[in-house]
């Protein structure tokens, strides 16, 4: 069982938890963002840029 | 799937080519089955939380790809090695127990069965996720289909590992699409309107490039830099 939970995690997840987690966070901020007046489909392509770019910066140890 | 064609191909060559043919046939019936039972059952939720489930899936399977393959291009992380690998594999294979169940090599089938499978499963999320947003889940298990088709022909016809493929150029290319579209459905199902709607894919599809080609210099530039 734990052999199966650890599989799925390294399969969803990957190498990098934070990327995960910084991609739902940007999905939630973007939905706030669509629900106001203010154009919001700028925010998660740049988001995503950054949140792959703090991954990088991590794995090639800056 | 290259990396499948050469855990089959060394099992093949050193435990026999039954077991590893039946391990493989066994693995493309568990993702197919897997395939018709994800396909339907996705095709039950609404379009909106479908394409930010999808879009949600796609980010995080195109960024863990892009991600290693902007380190791989950038020197900070060494690039697969099709031979070594099966070399590896091979080595283990010979020194590992012969014991038979149903008639076939236990080790040759259990190691490719899990090779194809764990491979393919990637393969099985994108044919879901892309053809249950498009509404097509068959015509996108047969692109799947057709790419596995094409890198047995080359592994047949090259008779080995297929190391001269530009495996990481692949895998930075699929890194862009998935993160693409990953993008594009996710802020559609959060509620973006995109401008343009549809064409704006492209203008998404242009930037995730630029921005993942200027970590590519960036990384590599740092890396050749004097400490």
């Amino acid at each position: 069982m734990k052999r199966f939970a650890r599989f799925w995690w390294d399969f969803v997840v990957g190498d990098d938890w934070r990327v995960a987690a910084g991609i739902a966070v940007a999905l939630a901020l973007t939905a706030l963002l669509a629900a106001t007046s203010i154009p919001a489909w700028w925010f998660l392509p740049l988001t995503v840029a950054a949140v792959l770019w703090l991954s990088l910066r991590r794995a090639a140890r800056y | 799937m290259v990396e499948a064609l050469t855990i089959v191909l060394a099992m093949g060559v050193t435990r026999g080519w039954r077991a590893a043919l039946v391990g493989t046939g066994a693995a493309l019936l568990a993702l197919a089955a897997i395939v018709a039972a994800l396909g339907p059952a996705l095709t039950v939720i609404p379009i909106g939380a479908l394409r930010l489930v999808v879009g949600a899936l796609l980010l995080v399977f195109g960024l863990q790809w892009l991600r290693k393959a902007i380190l791989r291009a950038s020197g900070w992380r060494a690039v697969r090695d099709e031979q070594a690998l099966f070399e590896r594999e091979a080595a283990e294979a010979r020194t590992a127990a012969r014991e038979s169940h149903a008639g076939l090599d236990w080790y040759g089938f259990t190691v490719s069965f899990k090779g194809v499978l764990l491979e393919g499963l990637e393969v099985a999320f994108i044919v879901v996720t892309f053809g249950s947003t498009q509404g097509s889940i068959p015509l996108a298990a047969a692109g799947a289909g057709a790419a596995a088709v094409i890198v047995v022909i080359a592994g047949v016809v090259v008779r080995g590992p297929l190391g001269r493929v530009p495996e990481n150029t692949l895998a930075y290319v699929v890194g862009v699409m998935l993160t693409t579209f990953g993008i594009f459905w996710g802020a559609e199902g959060a509620g973006v309107d995109w401008p343009g709607d549809d064409a704006a894919l492209p203008g998404v599809l242009a930037f995730v490039l630029l921005v993942s080609l200027g970590y590519v210099t960036s990384l590599r530039r740092r890396r050749l830099a004097p400490a």
